[in-house]
């Protein structure tokens, strides 16, 4: 039985059987032709070129491949590109306007909020996402909003002083 | 006239802008032309042989362009010494696809090579493989009867063995005024840097290889790639300007590098591997260490007896060993002595260094006994410590190139409010929650190497500054920016700092804290030998403001050479290289330390942390609500950067008491939770207040810099630290790490 299951899916493994896939990625629109088990977040790094959002476990549990999904923060990892087909996604790569860092990059920088940079991109995106939403309010619901991004370098202070100086300057 | 001072600035790291806007590329990232994906197949068992591979399946998956295993991969040579890397332990270094036999429960065993990456993972998963499986042993605490030295090799030049025993430790503790004896555990743990290990290839025709590794060692893995594939070393060049966190896990070539660049050779051509978060438990950790210590004091406080023992796993293949037993009587002078540190081979893969490796692990085992013993004893923790404290090392009756821990503790307790504590454990409460407060000190070596630098400055007034060293995420870009800005003397917008390829010159591996030291050495040098080059040329020069001079003679200011008993006779940089006629002048220089000279003392960075924890009474749940750590570690380069070393070490000081331990199965000797969400790091909402201080330490012994480096010293103080608050808070002494709930219920 096992066998023939694995026959089964050789069979339907097809490198020809690809989809097109309409995304408008930091304003462009990008036809990709990609299988349809290629995860969102491959689409990005690997198909549009767009190394800036991070694989860092390809399973939901660091937040490294955080972007924002008609303006929601999302896992890119846990969305198939073939299911976002007509979505606008903005990655850190369309963060920034005509060269003009947004606040929470130009904050970042200022409080240190990264060491070896691999879990920013998550971390900004992901915030961008989270002020949006408007559930947090205290420092304390920030960092329990914030807390699907990992970070191993221990930069978290400085990733909620940074946050923080941002919200409280927007509001 | 300015002087120009970048040292000691806080100032914002310089690839920040690449960081924030994803411009920053990491070894995984460059998406070159005709790209092939490797995916690795690892072992599913933890012992025996490779009796079949069935590739039938995966090769007839369509895309799929090769698979490589021990039965077709190309010749590799059988010397084990071409294996071996700058930080291979004693042994036999482990050989990927070599042959046959599985030595460890993951180990790679073939690589499916497709057009693209999704081709490869399916293919892979395709394979079927038929073993004979032999028996195994991974559990540390059934084999401790066969616990033995370590043999011996280079890295026990920096990871010395423990001291000889001093007076008689026994009689010693028999007459000892208050004891304390205990017994202190951990698990494996696993580095888990974020960025995947992954390398991409470039093949270029020739025999030529440009490697994008991920690593902390450009040149540890060029000499690694050469040896191994029988390549020149000029040949090979490998990349890493980026590397997403190492801890440690960098430091020895891991083996998608030497996938990788098989398959390139094999196929001649761009080749890309990947791990995924599961393999990444299956090169190096933690090992799992069983310590025992008996202290003994007197009556007065004085600690006269000190015992302390370790007995950490290793592979069946190499001595992994580090420091864990040395610490103690360095920091606290006691006369009678015993201290022994053994090592039991299990069929794990060798563990590697793991950020503050050995001193994260011996301190907790001292700090809490020092802990324990103070209430036995009934005196303050902190007062405990300084009735104790010493300005020699009674270890090896070494005096300390510099040690300012007396004032780390004053200014970290002040910082803290220690003296605001109940003295009686479980004394104070906040609603439902137990709080406590406990401290502890820390300390970690200052390690010399040699290194290079190039320094050039061209004549539109620029200086760059080279090295092969990488930045893990430490700020070494930054602060060697710094550095080279003072030592040449020219303003910090005029100067670059390449670095991270193996083509620049030599550094070693990133690690043990000592690249703040080690390569800001070798740029100072660099910049002063080429001041020195520019002040021969400006001699020479016709009419020249300088002619007559001796080096001595003269100032180097504001990117220009003044005499100094005449200020107003100076030459600048620039107008040197002009006349010069070239369009830059070189140098580049060694820094080799003179090991004689420090050998006379003991160099260390130290640091005391002041923690606060509460306890949910009824649910044992621990909550680090604040913590402060002073730190003495020389000369600070980057207040701002070095703050964040710190803050990262005391994150991981929580997470290794708190949060993260790597399970194993030992029937099926396997680890079982090698994933992020099972293999649980603080995230932000366990992360509550943190503070720093620096306390003014002058070194003049132990590098050009005077500094010490911070990268372990933060994680030091911080595990025990926790420990002891949550005695205090508890009135339970847990000496097991981490600490979860269900200990404190």
């Amino acid at each position: 039985m096992e066998k023939e299951n694995q026959n089964n899916q050789i069979h339907h493994y097809d490198e020809s059987n690809t989809s097109v896939v309409n995304l408008t990625i930091n304003g462009n629109l990008k036809q990709l032709k990609v299988q349809p088990w290629v995860s969102l977040l491959d689409a990005i790094r690997d198909h549009s070129n767009l190394t800036g959002t991070k694989k860092g476990c390809d399973h939901g549990q660091c937040g490294a491949c955080t972007v924002l999904c008609d303006g929601k923060r999302i896992l890119s990892c846990l969305s198939l590109a073939v299911m976002k087909d007509g979505s606008e996604i903005t990655t850190i790569e369309g963060i920034a306007t005509d060269g003009d860092l947004h606040p929470l990059q130009t904050a970042f920088i200022e409080h240190d909020a990264f060491q070896c940079g691999y879990c920013t991109p998550g971390q900004i995106c992901s915030a961008i996402g989270m002020l949006q939403e408007g559930k947090a309010h205290t420092r304390e619901e920030v960092k329990e909003q914030m807390s699907g991004n990992l970070c191993r370098c221990g930069a978290n202070t400085n990733i909620i002083d940074a946050i923080m100086e941002v919200k409280e300057k927007t509001l | 006239m300015k002087t120009s001072q970048e040292i000691g600035k806080p100032i914002n790291r310089l690839e920040g802008n690449l960081k924030v806007t994803g411009a920053a590329k990491y070894a995984g990232e460059y998406n070159v032309g005709d790209l092939s994906h490797g995916y690795i197949a690892n072992s599913t068992i933890t012992k025996g042989k490779i009796i079949e591979i069935d590739e039938s399946k995966a090769a007839a998956v369509p895309g799929v362009i090769t698979i490589i295993t021990h039965k077709n991969r190309t010749k590799l040579p059988w010397f084990d010494m071409l294996y071996a890397d700058m930080d291979a332990p004693p042994g036999t270094p482990f050989k990927p696809l070599y042959d046959e036999n599985i030595l460890y429960n993951g180990q790679p065993i073939a690589l499916v090579v497709a057009e693209t990456f999704e081709t490869a993972r399916f293919a892979a998963s395709l394979l079927a493989i038929t073993y004979e499986e032999e028996a195994f042993e991974t559990e540390l605490a059934a084999h401790l009867d066969e616990a033995r030295d370590p043999k011996k090799g280079m890295a026990t030049a920096i990871k010395p063995l423990p001291p000889a025993d001093k007076g008689d430790f026994e009689a010693a503790y028999k007459d000892a005024f208050a004891r304390y004896e205990g017994e202190f555990t951990h698990g494996a743990e696993h580095h888990n840097p974020l960025e995947l290990f992954a390398t991409t290839t470039v093949y270029d025709g020739k025999g030529k290889l440009t490697v994008y590794d991920k690593t902390q060692g450009t040149s540890n893995c060029q000499l690694y790639i050469a040896n191994v594939f029988g390549l020149h070393y000029n040949d090979v060049r490998v990349l890493s300007p980026f590397v997403g966190g190492g801890f440690g896990s960098g430091l020895r070539p891991q083996y998608q590098l030497f996938l990788c660049v098989m398959a390139s050779l094999m196929l001649k051509r761009n080749v890309r591997v990947a791990m995924d978060r599961t393999q990444m438990f299956s090169f190096g950790h933690r090992p799992q260490t069983i310590q025992k210590t008996k202290f003994g004091a007197n009556s007065e406080g004085i600690v006269t007896a000190l015992n302390h023992t370790a007995i950490a796993e290793t592979s069946q293949f190499e001595d992994y060993t580090e420091v864990v037993v040395n610490w103690g009587n360095m920091l606290y002078p006691a006369q009678n002595t015993s201290l022994d540190y053994k090592l039991v081979p299990l069929d794990v893969f060798t563990p590697m260094d793991m950020r503050a490796p050995g001193g994260s692990t011996g301190m907790h085992a001292i700090e809490a006994t020092m802990d324990a013993l103070s209430y036995e004893l009934n005196i303050d923790p902190m007062e405990f410590r300084l009735l104790n404290y010493s300005e020699v090392d009674a270890s090896e009756n070494k005096p300390y190139s510099s040690k300012e821990l007396k004032e780390c503790y004053k200014q970290g307790a002040e910082k803290f409010g220690w003296k605001n504590r109940a003295s009686k454990p479980r004394a104070t409460k906040r609603g439902n929650r137990l709080v406590g407060t406990g401290m502890s000190t820390g300390i970690w070596d200052v390690i010399a190497l040699p290194a290079k630098a190039k320094a050039k400055f061209s004549k539109d007034g620029k200086l760059k500054v080279t090295s092969a060293v990488t930045d893990i995420g430490t700020g070494t870009k930054t602060i060697m920016t710094q550095i080279a800005a003072d030592s040449f003397a020219v303003a910090i917008d005029d100067v670059t700092f390449d670095h991270g390829d193996s083509d620049m010159p030599m550094a070693p591996i990133q690690g043990g804290s000592y690249t703040t030291g080690v390569v800001g050495s070798a740029v100072k040098a660099a910049c002063k030998a080429l001041q020195k080059k520019l002040f021969k040329k400006a001699k020479n020069i016709s009419d020249s403001p300088l002619s007559g001079l001796k080096i001595t003679d003269v100032v180097f200011k504001n990117a220009a050479i003044y005499s100094k008993e005449d200020f107003s006779k100076f030459i600048n940089y620039k107008d040197i290289v002009v006349a010069d006629g070239k369009n830059w002048i070189a140098a580049s220089k060694s820094n080799i330390p003179n090991l004689l000279e420090l050998k006379k003392y003991t160099r260390a960075a130290h640091s005391a942390a002041f923690v606060e924890v509460e306890v949910d009474e009824e649910l044992g749940i621990v909550n680090v609500t604040r913590a402060v750590t002073a730190v003495a570690a020389g000369k600070i380069i980057n207040p701002k950067t070095a703050r964040s070393q710190i803050l990262g070490g005391m994150v991981w000081g929580i997470s290794k008491a708190l949060r993260e331990e790597t399970m194993t199965d030992h029937n099926l000797g396997k680890y079982m939770n090698t994933n992020l969400g099972e293999y649980h790091i603080p995230v932000h909402a366990d992360i509550h207040d943190l503070d720093v201080v620096f306390v003014d330490e002058k070194d003049d012994i132990i590098n050009e810099l005077g500094s010490k480096g911070v990268g372990e010293i933060g994680l030091a103080s911080m595990a025990p630290a926790i420990a002891n608050a949550i005695f205090h808070a508890t009135g339970k002494r847990i000496n097991k790490f981490p600490i979860h709930f269900d200990d404190l219920m």
